[in-house]
């Protein structure tokens, strides 16, 4: 639905955002989402993955004659909070009947939003500080599933006859359309990383693209700077992040190859063959269809009112946007840190603050989270108490870096645990500054030629007389002391 | 568009059966040709009218929000809506070739 | 002439009869005289003689089977019927069993009426005679060798001929109030929302509204009674109780106003003409006043609606494709399947109107037509709303014409269209309308007059129903 030639881009490229010969990429998204609602879009069969096939059925879901549907309030209010969370506009809207002829859409149309989305004019900024303008986010219904049998690859061409589930029929979907302000795959896959973080978080969906809840298909061009944007391809079955970010790098390298040896790019829709790693011709415009949208008579208006929408605002939590500025706040590292959106990612972010409250330095506090709880979910299993007393002993150089990261990590795999009982356990008992300082003079004496290169200002030959000492304390001398002995010993002269 | 209006033409209603997935014979198509023309030909009365800034009905009764709640109602037994599908198989509804359709 | 409803669910109720015993009598009629008039196309006799058995249960035990205890009443084919084949007239739906039933049949069952049979119909309600039925013509009771109006004839003809003591049917452009008018009994198009359309097989919806015929005015005041009201299972239906309308029928008509519409596009019959003159010369004796009102647009409404129920119905009858239920015909892929199926499924007229909707609505001409047709619809409403400004009830014929000999129109679709002219605008605009007999026209073949109100003054309707049919019989 979204037309890149109709919109003039206000996001202009850097120079190293563009491709080789000068290219850029432009890129839109269109995201599809199924909504985590109990019942269907418009009638009160189960919205649930996995059952039986064509278990959650009902005379709406088949396309009965005689059967009506009816709007799902909590599917609405979902699609209310993605278009809060999207900074769209909540506007009144009707639904429309895009008709078209498949086996898995079993009226032969499908229920969803044209020229009046319940959402528009959104925008979404990234970590990284791009702003990617939100075109639309509508309400639709979704298709059954069709499974190809026979043929040699199980695909749709060459099978012997198709076989169709409807349980996923009439499953609430919201499709987020983006503008065409992507300009990097790197972009492209941080905007969906976010929008899935986002979804997560105000619960609207499980947005797992393996599973099918959160699907995207990206639309691709390229052009040279100040010029028009070219014509563009849509990519479909781009099954993960990664896939994204490959279906796009292939796509630009495709259209710049055909336009750089004189072809033209022909508007078309292309599958992404993984396995593969390239995109193929699914259908061309020539055969596009007419689906004779208009209003469907079935439904009424929906005319969200204030109250309605600022009783939905106010329920919404702290988007990752918001959790990332708070723990740059707590941390003081930056909202763009790695540390950061990694942690917010995962939603370990309160965890972090629960270190913190508990008396925690938040700093070590984040960069275990980070480094160390990657398989924990959004609830460690280690207490915010346990974590805080091992950041206090390494803060009170009770223990080395490299003896917290033996501790924490006997933390996670019991679950918790006291910090200076396994200290003690493991004997790492600090070693006092002294012995630590005697061990710098032996390591000096061994090794003058390092000495003299660390003292010329060659950092790196710091390596060997740390590693010396390390060597010679079993690793209980912590890193940081030592270090901080050389430059003392250095700048002494 | 008056003239687009007149002359609904034998590729015309082609298409459209097309797109209604409807086979024709060559003979129903002169058939239908005639007599469909001679409707859009009456229909060419509305363009006396001036229908600028008239706001398009589309429903009688101006209902807003009718919503239910999110609550689910019992489904349909799967063996007895499969028994009365032309073809199923393997508690799914069975279907020729989808050759033509992709998308 | 059926036996009167209220009469019946009296008798039954009081226990002067039993509801098996009314049943009997209503299939001995049909099984004397559907033979000829093909009415049904399913005579439910062992259920309903079931259900008679449990009203009369009911009633020996002391308990209030409802309103319309033990009331013989058909049901139009188009009607979801819990395990009862639902036809629709077409062979598309040969042998399919509605797992549901339309929210009104289940009203009129928990009101104690008992369904005799379904009835033939245009197919999918598309036409105005009820020649278009795959299942073969009805024919008209009052004259055997004419047409009994459609889409709902069999509806109507099973009333007039007293096999259904009163009967539902649907009006998308006028198939209750012309057939009504045709087989000379009542026919009722309430206000679009007034009925749920929960178990209805979408024609149009944004026009089809369920409504009773009925023998007389009361009846069919009695029936809506029973299937109005608010229905949570259609978006569209008003959400208010059911009006109470019994009442309103012997009120009189003293002191309203009636409007005469002194543009109303020519063309009825001249003793069509001559009958709605009495019309309003009875009214105004009852005590009613004539008020002239224009509708400028009305004459526009013909070109509006066989472009919008087209476009909706080329959509609504997309989901017959052969994949989930009813017919399929084998093909070597999809494509083919659902194009060979759907030619064999469907009848002609259904074919052109799915094309004509198809057309109306495809890349290039929605602006030409469906848009310009929402709205010439929009100028329609407005209209009626002026003239409800100056009247409280509108009347004009139901039809141009008096029932028709067989094959007469079916050929020209323009003619048989017109057929529908004074009782399109009413669904175009939701207003309720309602066809009363009124004497005979040309061949001694009756003639309806349409009383038109605005949205939901059904009750001023039934006041001048009312008053009509008084007039009539004294006449």
């Amino acid at each position: 639905m979204s037309n890149p030639n109709a919109h003039l881009s206000t996001v202009v490229a850097s120079g190293d955002e563009l491709l080789a010969g000068g290219w850029e990429l432009v890129v839109g998204l269109e995201v599809h989402v199924e909504l985590a609602t109990r019942t269907k879009l418009f009638s009160g069969s189960p919205n649930r993955f996995g059952d039986a096939p064509n278990s959650n059925i009902d005379p709406v879901t088949l396309g009965l004659p005689g059967a009506l549907p009816v709007l799902n309030r909590t599917a609405v209010e979902l699609a209310m909070r993605i278009g809060l969370a999207l900074n769209c506009r909540i506007q009144p809207c009707i639904f429309h009947r895009k008709n078209y002829f498949y086996p898995d859409m079993p009226k032969a149309y499908q229920i969803s939003q044209y020229d009046l989305p319940l959402n528009a004019d959104g925008h979404l900024v990234l970590p990284s500080g791009t702003v990617v303008g939100v075109e639309r986010a509508h309400l639709e219904e979704d298709t059954g599933k069709s499974t190809h049998v026979g043929g040699a690859t199980g695909r749709i061409h060459g099978s012997d006859y198709s076989l169709i589930d409807f349980n996923r029929a009439g499953v609430p979907l919201v499709e987020i359309v983006s503008r065409p302000d992507i300009r990097t795959s790197e972009q492209a896959r941080e905007y969906v990383t976010e929008l899935r973080a986002i979804l997560e978080v105000i619960g609207a969906s499980d947005a797992k693209m393996e599973e099918g809840s959160m699907r995207v298909d990206a639309n691709v061009s390229v052009h040279k700077p100040g010029t028009p944007f070219g014509t563009r391809c849509e990519i479909k079955n781009v099954n993960s992040i990664r896939a994204l970010g490959r279906a796009i790098d292939y796509e630009a390298r495709r259209q710049i190859d055909i336009i750089d040896t004189g072809g033209e790019i022909r508007q078309e829709t292309r599958h992404w063959d993984d396995a593969q790693g390239r995109t193929h011709t699914l259908r061309t415009k020539e055969d596009a269809d007419d689906y004779r949208y208009f209003p469907e008579p079935d439904l009424v208006r929906l005319e969200p009112t204030p109250d309605w929408i600022e009783s939905v605002r106010a329920s919404l939590p702290a988007l990752p946007a918001a959790r990332r500025e708070a723990l740059s706040a707590l941390t003081g590292y930056d909202t763009r840190s790695e540390a950061i959106v990694v942690v917010v990612e995962r939603g370990q972010h309160g965890y972090v603050h629960a270190v913190a409250d508990a008396g925690g330095d938040p700093v070590r506090a984040l960069v275990h989270v980070q480094q160390a709880f990657a398989e924990e979910g959004s609830t460690p299993r280690v207490p915010a108490s346990d974590l805080a007393a091992l950041t206090v002993m390494e803060q009170d150089g009770k223990v080395s870096a490299t003896q917290a990261k033996q501790i924490l990590a006997t933390l996670v795999d019991n679950g918790g645990g006291d910090p200076s009982a396994i200290a003690a356990a493991k004997g790492f008992e600090a070693m006092d500054t002294s012995a630590i300082e005697t061990m710098v003079a032996e390591a000096i004496a061994a090794d003058p030629d390092a000495w003299a290169k660390y003292c010329a200002g060659e950092e790196k030959a710091a390596g060997a007389i740390v590693g010396r000492v390390m060597k010679a304390s079993k690793g209980k001398a912590d890193g940081k002391v030592v270090a901080a002995i050389m430059q003392g010993r250095r700048s002494a002269g | 568009m008056a003239e687009q209006r007149s002359h609904i033409t034998a590729t015309d209603v082609a298409k459209v059966a097309r797109l209604a997935r409807l086979d024709i014979d060559a003979e129903t198509l002169v058939h239908f040709t005639a007599q469909l023309s001679r409707v859009l030909e009456h229909f060419g009365d509305i363009d006396a009218l001036d229908l600028v800034g008239v706001d398009p009905m589309t429903q009688p009764y101006p209902l807003v929000n009718v919503l239910r709640d999110d609550v689910e109602q019992p489904t349909l037994d799967t063996a007895e809506v499969l028994s009365a599908a032309p073809e199923a198989e393997d508690h799914r509804f069975r279907v020729p070739p989808i050759i033509g359709l992709e998308g | 002439m059926p036996q009167s409803a209220s009469e019946i669910a009296r008798r039954v109720r009081t226990g002067e009869t039993t509801a098996r015993s009314v049943v009997e009598e209503h299939l001995a009629v049909i099984s004397r005289r559907d033979g000829e008039i093909n009415a049904f196309n399913l005579v439910t006799g062992d259920s309903a003689l079931r259900a008679a058995d449990g009203i009369d249960a009911r009633v020996a035990r002391g308990e209030d089977p409802g309103p319309l205890a033990g009331v013989p009443v058909a049901v139009k084919d188009n009607l979801c019927t819990r395990g009862v084949p639902t036809t629709c007239s077409s062979r598309m739906l040969e042998g399919w069993h509605p797992p549901y039933d339309a929210t009104v049949v289940q009203r009129l069952s928990t009101a104690g009426a008992i369904m005799v049979g379904k009835t033939n119909l245009d197919e999918f309600a598309m036409g105005s005679s009820t020649e278009n039925s795959a299942f073969g013509p009805t024919r008209n009771p009052v004259d055997t060798s004419r047409v009994p109006g459609g889409s709902s004839g069999g509806s109507a003809a099973a009333v007039a001929a007293g096999m259904a003591s009163v009967s539902l049917g649907s009006d998308t452009g006028g198939s209750i109030r012309q057939p009504a008018a045709m087989c000379g009994v009542v026919g009722v198009k309430p206000t679009y929302g007034l009925v749920s359309r929960l178990g209805l097989v979408a024609f149009a919806s944004s026009l089809d509204q369920i409504g009773p015929f009925a023998g007389s005015v009361a009846d069919a005041a009695l029936v809506l009674e029973v299937i109005a009201g608010h229905d949570p299972g259609d978006s569209t239906s008003i959400p208010q109780p059911a009006p109470s309308l019994v009442a309103e029928v012997g009120r009189g008509v003293d002191g309203l106003r009636i409007g005469r519409v002194v543009d109303l596009p020519g063309g009825a019959e001249p003793e069509v003409e001559a009958r709605l003159e009495e019309a309003f010369a009875a009214l105004v004796a009852a005590g009613a006043r004539i008020v002239d009102v224009a509708l400028p647009s009305f004459a526009y409404a013909l070109t509006a609606y066989y472009l919008l129920a087209p476009a909706e119905a080329s959509s609504n009858l997309a989901r017959y494709d052969g994949v989930r239920y009813g017919m399929r015909v084998a093909a070597a892929d999809t494509n083919a399947m659902y194009a060979a199926t759907r030619a064999a499924g469907f009848g002609d007229e259904v074919k052109r109107r799915i094309m004509l909707g198809t057309y109306a609505l495809s890349a290039g001409y929605y602006d030409a037509y469906y848009g310009k047709a929402l709205k010439v619809r929009r100028l329609i409403a407005d209209d009626f709303a002026r003239a409800y400004s100056s009247c409280d009830a509108i009347l004009m014929p139901t039809s141009p014409v008096v029932a028709f000999p067989f094959g007469d129109k079916v050929d020209d679709p323009m003619s048989m269209y017109l057929c529908d002219i004074y009782t399109i605008p009413t669904n175009l605009a939701g207003h309720p309308a309602m066809s009363v007999p009124f004497g005979l026209g040309a061949h001694g073949m009756p003639v309806g007059i349409q009383v038109l109100a605005p949205t939901l003054a059904e009750s001023t309707m039934f006041r001048v129903g009312g008053a009509l049919e008084a007039a009539g019989r004294g006449a």
